[in-house]
């Protein structure tokens, strides 16, 4: 089982050591200077306005709620998908019954304006 | 060797977790919970649960996360405070948690964890799909139910129909 699994922590590994590497290697390596310039954030060398750290508008949340939610449905999708075969119509039936509830709740956001972008 | 790698996991788990509520930035202890859920996925991993491992990095690290990123950056001026997470029900709340503490380790050591020879399928997501679609198949359709209940409910909740107030055209 370790053997199988010893790429992925391989990759884990590496994926952490270059995070480190990429954040600290400038440390060491780069000029330090303080100025208010360089603290200042950098907004495609526009003044910024305001704090970037502004209330968001709730259209994102719902977005982000109709993503979870879609995203289990794709989830569940994945074990029928592979066994598919074996099962037959039953298994046609019953994830056609799923995906419809779940279509119902698609249309409904639809129908709410919430997908909607002005 | 993996059990070298399950102390690993399990101490980044609990550390993370220790941080998510001793932090005083919001922001950073919801960052850490990500960090938490994913060590539970190496857990999975070892458990050779990969399947389960998959849908641990997708749906809480990816999705859920990011969810309550969204709630906090929801919230007016709260991403760049520092907020104490101890309040004036400390005594209250310590006892009621070594109380619950105390329970749960009795139940912990009173019950018998049977333990399968059985050994696993070969592939497990097989035979979680097997499983999900005979013997659970009543349950995975109330999957959906639930599902269709959150985001209903979550767009009546957020989305108040009636006069807007000025400066909140955009609920």
């Amino acid at each position: 089982m370790f053997e199988t699994l010893f790429p992925i922590f391989v990759l884990a590994f590496f994926a952490v050591l270059t995070v480190l590497i990429m954040f600290y290697l400038p440390e060491i390596l780069g000029p330090k200077t303080k100025s208010k310039r360089k603290y200042s954030p950098y907004e495609c060398g526009l003044i910024p306005q305001t704090d970037a750290r502004e209330r968001i508008p709730i259209k994102f949340y719902l977005i982000a709620i109709a993503f979870v939610v879609f995203d289990l449905e794709v989830v569940f999708l994945y074990p029928w998908a592979i066994i598919y075969k074996d099962l037959g119509l039953f298994g046609l039936f019953e994830m056609g019954l799923f995906i419809l509830i779940l279509l119902l709740g698609f249309f409904y956001i639809v129908g709410k304006g919430v997908l909607k972008w002005e | 060797m993996s059990m070298l790698i399950f102390y690993i996991l399990a101490i980044v788990a609990v550390v993370s977790a220790l941080m998510v509520v001793t932090l005083r930035n919001v922001f950073h202890s919801a960052l850490f919970l990500v960090l938490t859920l994913f060590s539970v996925a190496g857990i999975y991993v070892l458990l050779e649960a990969e399947f389960l491992a998959a849908v641990q990095v997708l749906i809480y690290v990816g999705a859920i996360t990011i969810l309550m990123i969204f709630a906090i950056m929801l919230t007016y001026q709260i991403t760049s405070k520092s907020i104490r997470q101890v309040n004036e029900q400390v005594i209250p709340a310590v006892i009621i948690v070594l109380v619950f503490f105390v329970l749960s380790l009795v139940t912990l050591i009173k019950t018998s964890w049977p333990v399968s020879n059985k050994s696993l399928p070969g592939n497990n997501t097989f035979e979680i799909g097997r499983q999900l679609l005979s013997t659970y198949v009543i349950p995975f359709e109330v999957v959906s139910i639930v599902l269709l209940i959150a985001l209903i409910g979550a767009i009546i909740i957020s989305r108040q129909d009636g006069p807007s107030r000025p400066g909140q055209e955009d609920r």
